[in-house]
């Protein structure tokens, strides 16, 4: 019974971490990061071992303090939760790795805090994933939410604007959630997921139900930044410093798709997700077309964040099994996408001190691992085999075509041919740009082009993420198989 | 049930609709940043009510057994589950205030303005 303990190791890892790196770092100031790592390596380790726990005999569930499920709170390890977890914690693993020099460089007065709140974002990241519970659900909604508008604000000078615009928004978000877990509390009486799930069926066709998911889906996509409700995304992820960047951008919006997902499996696919699908679809092609039109590196980056959450989002809710796989695949892919998209775009920041796309000239050659790191992302952001991009979409587009839903399978199409153009416009400025002979700035610069790489550990833990997305793509078959094809819900 | 009744009856949940709404209201068209905080917390509070609204019986008593009341009709005594969640989500109210806060003094002290077009002026 004693690793039955396992789902409620991992949140509370890290915050018993958040709470000992103050501590520790008044003492050594060193100490946060390592402190950090350790944290997030051990729950790493957890989050595997109850993988292969689940994967071995099923589903386990800890209930707090002993209570049954109807009256206590429970937290269950379930094959999605379990995908959901190892992502978070690897993830998270390194991009802490490679935040140490990174964070001395751009916020160094603040280290302690950043650590700690990034403690808190990933104790409330895991949390929302493990519990049982959709009032728990809500705490740790609400816990990783506020550390991330702290670690938002830790930024540039425009960084705290920013973060109250998200601030706002998120809280909004938050409260649609609660507002509509009122109406589904109010017609089950319950608060327990998998009770609720047997619960609803007997109470579908109440209007408030519908209503009380609609409110959830609501506060679901403003947390998660889906299309009309995106306004907040590209503000924080610009202004923020580029680790708080790199740890939010790949899994602080894809853990509010996890909570759509299980609010959806709890209400049985009600057919109100067609109306999502589109807003989706519209989100996949609005958020590539203003990628476009951005000149700065990170800002283009958070606008094609928003277009991939489209993509998310069509998967879950064209409501079939095909699709589905691809959407959870694709939030693997996309999680390892932006985390090497924006940590070698924190590194380009740091050593040539610039994220306007069009002074990117000479990338290659002053920083030649950052850019095949930055490449292979790229080509799986484009959807170019053998990366993990082609695969998930390829998924998705299977699915839509399963579903009959042909204008689907072109806007994914028409994307691609989107992601193409912006992307290519980066590596277009970085390679083929000549230096203009006018501009003494840009003259100068080409004295100075001789290798100026990020330290050992940013680049490493980039690379080692920038391979991942390599076999993620050639064992694609496997890890749908394996650990997706168990998360599929009954449609 | 006719309309009226229907009405009256959830007079109490379309009061904290009309509520919900002003706050987002105030959230979206009031240009200081003040001001939108208070809408937030309109919001949020709507919210809570909202909940504790759903508890209410009419004749019933705090959820605390009273013998001269007898102790096998549940219609007697409150749900005091929403109230106890309600405390939660006043504790995370109450700390997103204080973060939202905190904000606005790093805000004011840099721009010296919490009006919000100017501040997206400053910050082009």
């Amino acid at each position: 019974m004693s690793d039955s303990n396992l789902p409620l190791l991992i949140p509370f890892t890290f915050l018993l971490t958040a709470l000992l790196i103050p501590l520790a770092g008044s003492v050594r100031r060193w100490a946060s990061q390592p402190l950090a790592v350790a944290a997030c390596l051990f729950s790493l380790g957890c989050s595997i071992a109850g993988m292969a726990r689940v994967f071995d005999s099923g589903t386990f569930r800890h209930y707090l303090a002993g209570w049954q499920p109807p009256i206590g709170i429970e937290f269950v390890f379930d094959p999605l939760a379990a995908f959901f977890l190892v992502l978070i914690t690897g993830v998270g693993t390194l991009v802490l790795i490679y935040s140490g020099p990174i964070a001395a460089e751009e916020i160094m007065g603040k280290r302690i805090g950043f650590y700690a709140l990034s403690m808190l974002l990933l104790a409330g990241l895991t949390g929302m994933v493990v519990t049982g519970d959709l009032f728990n659900l809500y705490v740790f909604l609400e816990i990783s939410a506020l550390a991330s508008y702290a670690l938002v604000a830790i930024g540039d000078p425009r960084a705290p604007l920013s973060a109250f615009r998200y601030l706002t928004l998120g809280t909004v978000g938050a409260s649609f959630y609660l507002m509509g877990l009122a109406f589904l509390f109010m017609s089950t009486g319950t608060l327990n997921m998998a009770e609720m799930a047997a619960l609803l069926p007997s109470v579908n066709h109440e209007p408030q139900v519908v209503i009380g998911v609609v409110l959830i889906l609501l506060g679901a996509g403003l947390k998660m930044a889906l299309f009309p409700m995106h306004a907040w995304l590209p503000d924080a992820y610009t202004n923020a410093s580029s680790p708080a960047t790199a740890l939010i951008a790949p899994i602080g919006t894809k853990v509010a798709v996890y909570l759509m997902i299980r609010v959806l499996i709890i209400s049985g696919f009600p057919s109100i997700i067609a109306v999502i699908s589109w807003v989706a679809a519209v989100g996949i092609i609005a958020g590539s077309i203003l990628a476009i039109s951005q000149s700065n590196l990170k800002r283009m980056l958070a606008y094609s964040s928003v277009a991939n959450i489209g993509y998310i989002v069509l998967g879950v809710t064209l409501a079939n099994p095909l699709a589905f796989i691809g959407a959870v695949l694709h939030i693997l892919n996309h999680a390892l996408m932006k985390a090497v998209l924006f940590m070698s775009a924190g590194g380009i920041f740091s050593k040539l001190g610039t994220l306007n796309i069009s002074q990117l000239r000479g990338l290659p050659k002053k920083m030649p691992f950052t850019t095949t790191a930055f490449l292979i992302a790229v080509l799986s952001m484009v959807g170019i085999p053998p990366t993990g991009g082609f695969f998930s979409k390829i998924y998705l587009i299977f699915g839509a075509i399963e579903a009959s839903a042909w204008v689907f399978v072109a806007v994914i199409l028409i994307s691609t041919v989107l992601n193409f153009f912006y992307f290519f416009r980066v590596i277009e400025f970085s390679f083929f740009k000549p230096a203009t002979k006018a501009d003494p700035a840009q003259e100068h610069k080409s004295e100075t082009l001789k290798m100026d790489e990020m330290s050992m550990s940013m680049l490493l833990s980039t690379l080692i993420l920038a391979a991942a997305i390599v076999v993620v793509g050639v064992y694609n078959g496997g890890i749908v198989d394996n650990f997706i094809a168990g998360a599929v819900p009954g449609f | 049930m006719t309309a009226f009744e229907f009405a009256e009856g959830y007079s109490a949940y379309f009061l904290l609709v009309v509520l919900f709404a002003i706050g987002l209201y105030g959230m979206m068209m009031k240009q200081n940043l003040i001001k939108k905080i208070m809408g937030m917390s309109i919001v949020q509070s709507s919210v809570i009510l909202f909940f504790i609204v759903s508890a209410y019986k009419d004749d019933a008593t705090v959820s605390v057994i009273d013998y001269t009341r007898g102790v096998t009709n549940p219609d007697l005594y409150l749900n005091p589950l929403p109230h106890t969640l309600m405390l939660t989500a006043i504790v995370v109210a109450v700390v997103t205030l204080g973060v939202s806060f905190a904000l606005v003094i790093m805000i004011y002290k840099r721009y010296k303005t919490l009006h919000e077009p100017t501040l997206l002026e400053l910050m082009k």
